[in-house]
């Protein structure tokens, strides 16, 4: 069979997705050029396509440069070695990649890196005081609130959170506000026995 | 008497998961996780049509995207070896491939079918260049409609049909009842996605970071697949997010990852989307199932006609023991089966937890519940009434059964006695309640393994295995054993797996795990014990005109039968022998009793929920699973095991629906917004009780297995619970509220 080639993509074009882009307040000075750049030539150097990115992670300030459509989660896992936050769908439905930005919970994947400029990030690797671990980590451990492990970056971040919020005064409680972090190996009643224990310790989460 | 604690279970002991501070703290480091020097990434491009031809690929966009490095198709991708097919000349049984040929040809067998990988040097850049690929098909029409073509299916040669005895007997019983019952599309999902890095070191090495619940299948599989030696495949399984049977074979996506790795020369990852794990990685097959049944009036089975049929792909015969349950669960003297598959243009299932009876009991239970009504007896007692002591066909005793201990337990614990032998009577807060009960099983086993363990003169062992563990929590419990067999505290003991540099282990599935590799680390602390005896012989005084059999080991210390004052504890002894480390290697072989025995695990799960009586919907209110599984090797991950069947269970009963759109052959809701799984507010209380009685026949190891038996029959004790509240009977799954009004 004859494979044709074709040389303009109907579909979507880099240069639609930066002009939609603008929006963006980060790219604001970076993207008529951008724009040009992409109007030119769809491999354009890298060095265009990134923008500078100040955040502040586990308390260590951090200067990046990343493209505008480097999600949160995926700056953290592929680019800065920080795979303790886990990616169970992209799409905001699982909560396995829940972090804290500025000490709220965030879906990690539903945020574009940049759209954390100088804003302060806690992952599950920050969470722990040197050997000593964070009273929700023992929690886990004690009452098994995992089997694989995978969801349990983000059911921990995610149980922080919601004890913060206030949202854990009772088992039924915490089971509505923690139904955005999805535990397909089923340790949910465990999960619940640690945030519980971790509410009623009083400790400051 | 302790009602909760018939058989004296002691309260669960402060025995943490050995791996569990790494999954806290977020270190453990699964499949998509390791960070290779030179690493790009790989994106699948799908069919977006479930039957059809590719007639063009649209690939300039893509190329030209930035950051793309390859895009490799069926025009130029590199010859697979392994799919040729088999040549009988030198192996008679050799077998062809029957999985899906990744970018072997322009054909397209199902919808989501990767056609291209695109490679770029970030994950984004692959993304994108990925979406701007167009394909033109010449379309077919696909069936995917199983409703419509059910009665269509194939018998399989040699298991298809089974006859006890008379053939449709239940037709002449007094009491009788005939139903159908149906079981959607239920998809794994396991929250880490499938994942699959590829290196290769020149042509003929290659390492491979795969979710699998076996290393050594995969290293098998690839090394026929590009024509390696074993020893040059090696294969890393560390951490496993979850699996429930997607990771029992290799699928496309790992080829595809091991292919663009040698094309390019560079370590390549190939994660798949959410979507992708619809149409990529198995699911439970759809079934439909029909059972007569019919008893005397004193509740006495006299005949069960089970027939079931579940879809496969139209590549690949995939079959599961659907109808099997009737066959022996229950002592019945006339049972005839039938099982048939029925190719669609959907990509082929797979085992899912619980495979064939997690089908076959939500039938099977639920047809006795309904029979129970009929007979106006209660249903643990109409269960009791026909309790098989020996195999019904075989005539063979149990290697152990307690499930008569089983529904003691679970009865007191549930209250079952406030259940309403009315259905609809019974009303809290305005709600309708229901209690019903179902009854799991699984074959036990155990499969042959070899482990290595390594004892130090710092006084630790490690042992290693090339097993997976996808969640269970295997190597807890080969510490628990491995410590219990050498005296040692549990945080000297360490067991590794996850790479098939250690000695063979089997694959995880099927509830073998603890049997199989336990009993290898039983004999390779036997070996241990044999070897330091020999030593202390050959190197202490005190020892040296003595027998090992004169010699016993307790609690790391190798004591003189005749003197107990001669004594040594082995970390002096390694010392005073000028040891570093003793190590052995040990093979156990596989349950060698089948042909006196039959084997397996039984569980009874009980259930009471709410169910509105205006808009029907159900509220569980509390789950108790009683499981017959042999000896509790690790009480704190056994009972998580159980949990997590349970939660299983209410998503097969409740939520779990994986729909097509049968005019495109597409799924509609790949995605955890539209496929739902449990989730926290969904799952009430779980009690989980053991009869925890060893079973030293099938491993000296006392287990039989949990995995499966956790969610078998969970789904039928859900809904027989529902027609308990409402007087509604389900019979197809899931039980949603429509069902229930009106």
């Amino acid at each position: 069979m004859h494979m044709e080639e074709q040389h303009h993509c109907p579909r979507e074009s880099r240069r639609s997705f930066l002009k939609q882009s603008t929006a963006l307040a980060a790219l604001a000075t970076a993207s008529p050029l951008l724009v040009k750049a992409a109007e030119n030539e769809e491999k354009i150097n890298a060095y265009f396509e990134k923008v500078p990115l100040q955040l502040e992670i586990n308390g260590q300030l951090q200067n990046l440069s990343v493209e505008p459509r480097v999600t949160l989660l995926d700056l953290l896992r592929e680019q800065l070695g920080l795979t303790g936050t886990k990616k169970g769908c992209d799409h905001g439905q699982c909560g396995c990649c829940t972090v804290h930005v500025d000490g709220k919970r965030i879906n990690s994947c539903l945020s574009l890196a940049v759209m954390n400029q100088g804003k302060k990030i806690t992952t599950i690797e920050g969470l722990a005081n040197g050997e000593q671990l964070h009273p929700m980590q023992e929690a886990f451990m004690k009452h098994d609130g995992f089997q694989c492990g995978y969801c349990t970056p983000g059911q921990i971040m995610s149980a922080i959170g919601c004890i913060r919020e206030g949202h854990a005064n009772s088992a039924e409680d915490i089971r509505e506000y923690m139904s955005g972090n999805i535990c397909r190996c089923g340790a949910y009643p465990n999960i619940v026995d640690a945030i519980m224990e971790v509410k009623q310790g009083g400790q400051k989460v | 008497m302790d009602k909760n604690n018939l058989y004296n279970i002691p309260p669960f002991a402060d025995d943490d998961r050995v791996d569990g501070l790494a999954k806290v703290t977020g270190k453990a480091k699964f499949t998509a996780e390791h960070q290779l020097p030179g690493l790009v990434y790989g994106v699948f491009v799908c069919s977006t049509i479930a039957k059809g031809v590719i007639k063009n690929m649209y690939l300039a966009a893509a190329k030209n995207a930035a950051g793309v490095i390859d895009i490799i198709y069926y025009l130029n991708c590199p010859a697979v070896p392994g799919y040729k097919p088999a040549d009988r000349t030198k192996n008679p049984n050799a077998r062809d491939y029957t999985g899906h040929k990744v970018f072997f040809n322009n054909l397209v067998l199902s919808n989501g079918q990767p056609i291209a990988l695109v490679v770029a040097d970030t994950f984004e850049r692959a993304v994108h260049a990925a979406s701007l690929v167009r394909v033109e098909y010449d379309k077919e029409v696909p069936e995917t409609d199983f409703e419509k073509n059910k009665f269509n299916g194939k018998l399989l040669k040699n298991r298809g049909e089974f006859l006890r005895n008379e053939k449709d007997a239940w037709k002449n019983a007094a009491v009788k009842l005939e139903q159908e019952y149906t079981i959607p599309i239920e998809t794994h999902n396991p929250m880490e996605m499938h994942a699959t890095t590829a290196v290769w070191e020149g042509d003929n090495k290659l390492t491979v970071y795969d979710k699998s619940q076996g290393p050594k299948g995969v290293q098998g599989e690839l090394a026929r697949m590009f024509e390696l030696e074993e020893k040059n495949v090696k294969v890393i399984t560390e951490f496993v997010g979850g699996a429930f049977g997607s990771g029992l074979r290799s699928w496309p996506h790992v080829h595809a990852a091991v292919i663009a790795a040698r094309k390019l020369k560079r370590p390549v990852k190939l994660t798949l989307n959410r979507e992708q794990m619809f149409t990529m990685v198995g699911y439970r097959p759809y079934s439909w199932q029909k059972i007569g049944i019919g008893a005397s009036k004193e509740g006495k089975l006299y005949g069960i006609t089970h027939q079931a049929v579940s879809n496969t792909s139209v590549y690949e015969d995939f079959a599961e023991g659907i109808v099997n349950v009737s066959q022996f669960l229950y002592d019945c003297p006339n049972v005839n089966t039938d099982y048939k598959i029925l190719p669609l243009h959907i990509n082929t299932p797979t085992w899912m937890r619980g495979p064939g009876p997690a089908s076959g009991c939500f039938g099977l239970e639920s047809a006795l519940d309904e029979l129970s009504y009929q007979l106006n007896i209660d249903p643990i007692e109409l269960r009791i009434i026909n309790n098989a002591e020996v195999h019904p066909q075989s005539k063979l005793p149990w290697t152990t059964k307690y499930l008569k201990e089983c529904y003691a337990l679970g009865r007191e614990k549930i209250g079952w006695s406030n259940r309403p032998s009315v259905p609809g009577s019974l009303k809290e807060d305005g709600m309708l309640v229901g209690y019903g009960m179902a009854v799991g099983v699984f074959g036990a086993g155990r499969g042959g393994a070899t482990a290595k363990g390594i004892l130090k003169q710092d006084g630790s062992l490690l042992l290693q295995s090339a097993v997976s563990d996808m969640g269970p929590g295997t190597s807890t419990a080969m510490v628990k054993i491995g410590s219990e067999q050498m005296g040692l505290d549990d945080n000297k003991v360490r067991f590794e797996l996850g790479d098939t540099d250690f000695p063979s282990g089997p694959t995880q599935g099927g509830s073998g795990s603890a049997t199989t590799v336990g009993t290898a680390v039983m004999a390779v602390c036997d070996a241990l014990k044999q070897s330091l005896k020999e030593m202390a012989i050959e190197n202490i005084a005190a020892f040296k005109n003595l027998k090992p059999e004169d010699i016993s080991y307790e609690n790391g210390k190798l004591v003189a039968a005749t003197d107990a004052s001669a004594a040594i504890h082995f970390t002096d002894l390694l010392k005073q022998s000028s040891k570093p480390e003793l190590q052995v290697s040990k093979t156990s072989t596989g349950f060698a009793q089948r042909d006196k025995y039959v084997a397996n695990s039984f569980s009874v799960h009980f259930v009471k929920l709410h169910v509105h009586p205006v808009t029907g919907v159900i509220k569980l209110k509390h789950i108790v699973s009683v499981a017959d599984a042999g000896k509790i090797i690790s009480e704190k991950t056994a009972r998580s095991q159980m949990v997590g069947g349970a939660v299983g269970g209410i998503g097969m009963a409740m939520t779990e629906e994986t729909l097509m759109d049968h005019r495109y052959g597409r799924y509609i809701n790949s995605n955890f917004v539209d496929y739902h799984v449990p989730v926290h507010a969904d799952v009430p209380p779980v009690d989980v009780l053991f009869v925890n009685k060893p079973d030293n026949i099938i491993s000296p190891t006392g287990a039989k297995g949990i995995g499966e038996i956790a969610l078998v029959g969970v789904a039928p004790a859900i809904t027989n619970a529902v027609y308990n509240a409402t007087g509604k009977r389900i019979r197809q799954l899931p039980v949603t509220p429509d069902q229930l009004i009106g």
